[in-house]
């Protein structure tokens, strides 16, 4: 086993690993060395082909395929240079004061977070996209909003140069998306830090990591990754875990460290979420533009949902749509005609939900949908075909529903139809691309992994800085929520080097 | 055949859960094979048996109800055994059958000509492609 060692050792480089790099990469000029290990490979921009199955199979961990323990949910989480900033839409939403002040987490303000937060949606260029870029998809929500009086707002994008490819979930062709792959690994990089790709950690020792790089499988995309195939042991004075909410705690259960840390692993939470498709009658600009616009979170408190729009591909579509057949086949045959909208429940942290490891040390997920969860999807498909057909939809397509194709003369009978709808896990397809929680804060082992500034309990070298620190459920997307937590991670670590190595 | 010895079976259960999928001619059904194939060839085995299993379970199941195996049923008859196993009261049935729908779906929508049948045409060009 060869060894190598480093000042500083970051392990995945999403939006918590990206952040913690670019913060602490002046410490290169004092230097130091500092490493990024990511399990993922680096791709060449000319990579991004917005081609489904091929993206989806290069883009994310199990080809976005990963399930959860009882196979009842699909969790979407990126595995590149990046992590999730490749693959998400760019929605950049400031931590809410009311989840903030909920979690309650000694020494975390909602005042600290939010300065942070605004730093990174400055420097990441969210901005409300201009009218003239919106499609149909999204004007159509506004409308069937605006009719029935709800409360609208436009999501904030990070994009720069958007030519409206709508590919954002499977990578952005045009290099768009001001992700960590764009902004702040570079930046890091360009101050001296190392990214080691196709490097996953295995396990964390005391001041050290076990980690394997994978050789570039034949014919796969992606640069092969600076260090030669193999095992390696990586010491570091000081290690921060950003791999997200399933394989950071993952790595520390790998470790050995449940037996100190008794709520490792617990507190996942993940926005489970599905969509409801409208069918109009006209084609409609969908599969062109950005994909995500507005949003509608009036329901958050009272109704345990959070309406997005959305627009996805072929195959996801087909798999998110209810059924099979001949109902299902119209809906996918009038692809151009369809509006679509997600619907994302706000689960809540409990004493089931978390991440394990199987006998083969791999991350599982046991995952309950609860029954304020099971609620929000309900209700929020209801409120969801309820926006279509105000649209103006002919056909609404609910996977909960008995028949799953609500016609416009039916749309009276909505609350009749939506009352008799069931939830059966297995059979509606559900899926989540917010995974939280594992890892999360809080006073002491008895109730937390980590303290507010991301710190193992009771080892001062090791840290946490991605979203398995969330001790609940965030409820909104949570990419700059996690940059301000690793900001802030970052500026302890910078004030404790001199301790600490 | 990637699930099953006996491609038939795999054929009447894609043409189920896809109608369109009876009319495919030779090389569109090699390409929903080849997806399906590239798919499975990244699962664990453990899960390629469940899914082979599932199959033969498809195919056998009917004949304690029809009297014959799901390939030689109606199409009406096929919905009805596969709409029994999508509402089923056990969850690992349900599941079961969602994965096995899920790969039916990645084979058949994952290829570039079922994305243009259906008049999906998504360019990395944006707006400047439909302009």
């Amino acid at each position: 086993m060869k060894r190598v060692t480093y000042d500083i050792v970051i392990v995945g480089s999403g939006a918590g690993g990206g952040t913690v790099a670019q913060e602490l990469s002046p410490l290169c000029r004092q230097g130091l060395r500092i490493a990024v290990l990511e399990k993922g490979p680096k791709f060449r921009d000319e990579e991004f082909t917005g081609r489904e199955l091929e993206m989806a199979g290069a883009l994310y961990e199990d080809g976005g395929g990963f399930l959860t323990a009882d196979g009842t949910m699909t969790l979407a989480f990126g595995c590149a240079y990046g992590g999730s900033t490749v693959v998400y839409t760019g929605t950049s939403m400031l931590p809410p004061e009311r989840v903030i002040n909920r979690w309650n987490v000694p020494g975390l303000t909602h005042a600290d977070l939010d300065c942070r937060a605004r730093k990174f949606m400055a420097e990441n260029n969210a901005h409300l996209v201009e009218d003239g870029l919106i499609n149909e998809n999204n004007k159509l929500f506004v409308e069937g909003c605006r009719k029935l009086n709800y409360n609208i707002q436009q999501f904030p994008v990070n994009i720069k140069g958007c030519r409206g490819s709508s590919l954002c979930n499977l990578g952005c062709p045009n290099q768009a998306k001001q992700g960590t792959d764009r902004v702040q690994l570079p930046r890091a990089e360009k101050n001296g830090v190392e990214v080691v790709t196709r490097c996953q950690a295995l396990t964390v020792g005391e001041k050290t990591l076990a980690v394997r790089v994978a050789a570039k499988p034949a014919g796969a995309k992606g640069d092969p990754s600076p260090w030669e195939p193999g095992d390696y042991q990586v010491d570091a004075k000081i290690v921060v875990l950003c791999a997200g909410a399933v394989n950071t705690p993952a790595l520390l259960l790998r470790s050995g460290m449940a037996r100190s840390l008794p709520r490792l692993g617990y507190g996942f939470t993940s926005h489970p979420a599905f969509i409801i498709a409208g069918e109009h009658s006209r084609p409609i600009t969908n599969f062109v533009g950005h994909p995500k616009s507005y949003y509608v979170d009036q329901f958050a408190e009272s109704g345990f949902f959070v309406l997005e729009t959305c627009m996805y591909f072929p195959f996801i579509t087909a798999k998110s749509l209810g059924g099979f057949g001949a109902p299902h086949s119209a809906f996918m045959r009038a692809f151009p005609r369809l509006q679509m909208i997600l619907v994302l429940a706000c689960d809540e942290a409990d004493g089931y939900n978390r991440v394990g490891i199987d006998k083969a040390d791999r991350p599982v997920v046991h995952y309950r949908f609860q029954p304020k969860a099971v609620l929000g999807l309900m209700g929020g498909a209801f409120t969801a075909a309820e926006i279509l057909f105000a649209a103006g939809a002919v056909r609404v397509h609910m996977p909960t529903a008995r028949d799953t194709t609500i016609e416009a003369r039916d749309a009276a009978r909505l609350p009749e139809i939506a009352g008799a709808a069931e939830f059966q896990p297995g059979k509606v397809p559900v899926s989540a691309a917010h995974p939280q929680g594992g890892c999360g804060m809080g006073s002491g082992p008895s109730d937390s992994a980590t303290d507010s500034y991301g710190r193992v309990h009771g080892l001062p070298w090791l840290f946490v800085a991605d979203a398995s620190l969330f001790p609940n459920s965030l409820e909104i997307n949570p990419y700059v929520t996690i940059m301000a937590l690793a900001d802030r991670i970052a500026q302890r670590i910078r004030e404790e080097v001199p301790a600490l190595l | 055949m990637p699930l099953d010895p006996d491609p038939a079976i795999f054929r009447a259960v894609v043409s189920t859960i896809v109608p369109e999928a009876a009319a495919l001619d030779g090389q569109g059904w090699h390409d929903v094979l080849q997806v399906v194939e590239a798919l499975l060839r990244e699962c664990p085995e453990s899960l390629k048996r469940q899914l082979r299993m599932f199959l033969r379970a498809i195919q056998w199941l009917p004949v304690v109800r029809y009297g014959r195996p799901f390939t030689r049923l109606h199409p009406a008859a096929r919905t009805r055994v596969l709409a029994h196993l999508q509402n089923d009261r056990i969850q690992k049935v349900r599941v079961g059958f969602w994965g096995l729908r899920t790969i039916v779906l990645a084979g058949y929508y994952g290829r570039p000509q079922a994305a243009q049948n259906i008049g999906y045409a998504a360019s990395p060009q944006g707006w400047e492609a439909v302009r």
